[in-house]
């Protein structure tokens, strides 16, 4: 089970990267829970400045750039 | 029927009921605002579009795909020098703030986690203000003038404001946040001035391909203006050198989407814009279909263009009918403009850097939206106080500032944008009448 975090307060880049993390994930059959943080105080508590940012497992991965499905199934895996 | 769920569709439907009931159809002020609606959307389609905005969305594209914000950001940070801070904050807006929403978080980051208020001000506000394709579009529309007034203007406008909330609140400790600022690693993988040559050429097509006829027939500005598209061409060339030499574009496909846009040249040297577009088109194609990086490019820009067009056609629409197009009345009679805002007093000034803080544009909209009021007898120095204080404040994103630094902060922020807006446009329509 794993938690996939798309920090971002609701721009287009951010659905991107929303819609590349289920469509990786569900490539890989894993079980996961996707939750979007939009609130900025929230993001800053993950030390995040540059949006749209992505943390599985509550660890930041990337930030400020819109990760390909492919990228995402590495580190998903 | 559940009646709680099927209101607000009643509600609606009522409404466009009773709208069209009284549609003031047939009064000549009401039919002459939609007529002049289509006209002012008309007239940019025509002037604008193809010159000015196609390349600008490529500028911008290119601008969020091969400057790094990494590189940026390291400024920013907690261990930044000061005075760099505040310069670097006061123009990487053009950089990092293509897209506004990437602004607050950013704004919100610089505060808690890197240089603190001051720079953090200064970049909320330069952000916004900044905006490469606002600038362009600016120049274009409303003249260069302003346009070099808009941009000089936000920048020195960023600093002062970051150094005076940083010099009022300086006793007040800020709570740093706990979590380490997460930098994203800088990719670096060509030197900063191929990027620099790259933006240049690029802008070089945009601007000579938009070279205004200069009153006189005599001098430099004539002469740049008969040869335009001959030094337009040129720089496009050196830009399509640039691609193949810098960016791993292939040769041969450079050249097949070169080939339409020199036929159309060739063929109707008297319909510059056909040529334009094709050029355009075949860029966009090539950059579309070839490798990752390219391919980034294309996409930053169409998503840009697909973002910011429908508000931009919007809002020349509103203005249309409002304001009218040039030299025509919309519903808003001119007389009213003339008087809240003409010439260069305090009051109008104040009354336009006030109606900007508080009313929200949406990107580019402040373009024909500020272009009818000059266009009904606003005064220069009020146009500038409104590009001012306008695009970087608006009700709603005050409530999310406020959010992050607190009320007071939020006020003190205001009040200074507003003040210093309105002396802003005072100094600048006393220059230029």
């Amino acid at each position: 089970m794993k938690t996939i975090q798309i920090l971002g307060v609701g721009c287009p880049k951010c659905q991107n990267l929303t819609a590349n993390a289920e469509q990786a994930a569900q490539e890989l059959g894993i079980e996961y829970e996707l939750e979007k943080v939009k609130n900025v105080s929230e993001i800053m508590k993950f030390g995040v400045m540059v949006t749209p940012a992505l943390a599985i497992d509550g660890q930041v991965k990337a930030s400020g750039k819109v990760l390909s499905a492919a990228e995402l199934k590495e580190l998903l895996r | 029927m559940d009646w709680k769920k099927e209101w607000k569709a009643l509600t609606v439907i009522g409404a466009v009921f009773f709208a069209a009931f009284y549609l003031p159809v047939g009064r000549a002020r009401f039919d002459n605002a939609l007529l002049e609606a289509f006209a002012l959307a008309k007239w940019y389609a025509r002037e604008h579009v193809v010159f000015c905005l196609l390349p600008a969305f490529l500028i911008a594209g290119g601008i969020a795909a091969f400057v790094s914000q990494a590189s940026v950001m390291k400024y920013l940070g907690a261990r930044a020098k000061k005075v760099v801070a505040y310069g670097v904050a006061s123009v990487s807006g053009s950089i990092l703030a293509v897209c506004s929403c990437t602004v607050l978080p950013l704004f919100a980051g610089i505060y808690r986690m890197g240089a603190g208020l001051g720079p953090a001000t200064a970049f909320l506000y330069s952000g916004p203000a900044i905006n490469v394709l606002a600038i362009i579009l600016t120049a274009r529309v409303l003249g260069i003038e302003l346009g070099v007034a808009r941009a000089v203007g936000a920048i020195a406008f960023s600093i002062i404001v970051g150094l005076l909330m940083h010099l009022i609140f300086r006793r007040e400790e800020t709570e740093k946040a706990a979590a380490q600022a997460v930098m994203p690693e800088p990719d670096v993988h060509r030197p900063l001035c191929q990027n620099a040559v790259f933006f240049a050429a690029m802008i070089a097509v945009l601007v000579f391909a938009n070279w205004g006829r200069p009153a006189s027939s005599t001098g430099l500005w004539h002469a740049v203006w008969s040869a335009k598209w001959i030094i337009t061409s040129v720089a496009a060339v050196a830009f399509a050198a640039i691609l193949v030499a810098w960016f791993g574009l292939t040769w041969w496909r450079i050249l097949l989407a070169a080939i339409p846009a020199a036929l159309l040249a060739v063929l109707f040297p008297d319909v510059p814009m056909l040529a334009f577009a094709a050029g355009v088109v075949g860029l966009s194609v090539i950059t579309a279909t070839g490798g990752d990086e390219s391919r980034e490019w294309f996409t930053s820009s169409w998503g840009l263009a697909k973002q910011i067009l429908p508000l931009l056609l919007f809002g020349v629409l509103v203005a249309g009918a409002l304001l009218g197009r040039p030299g025509r009345e919309g519903l808003i009679p001119s007389e009213w403009v003339s008087a809240a805002v003409g010439g260069n007093s305090v009051w109008s000034n104040l009354f336009a850097s006030v109606a900007g803080a508080f009313m929200y544009f949406a990107t580019l909209t402040e373009v024909p939206i500020l272009q009818g009021l000059i266009d009904n007898g606003m005064g220069k120095g009020p146009a500038l106080a409104l590009l001012l204080a306008g695009p970087a404040l608006s009700l709603p994103n005050m409530l999310v500032i406020r959010s992050v630094i607190g009320t007071k902060k939020t006020t003190v922020y205001v009040s200074l944008v507003v003040v210093m807006a309105t002396l802003c446009g005072l100094a600048y329509g006393a220059l230029f009448r």
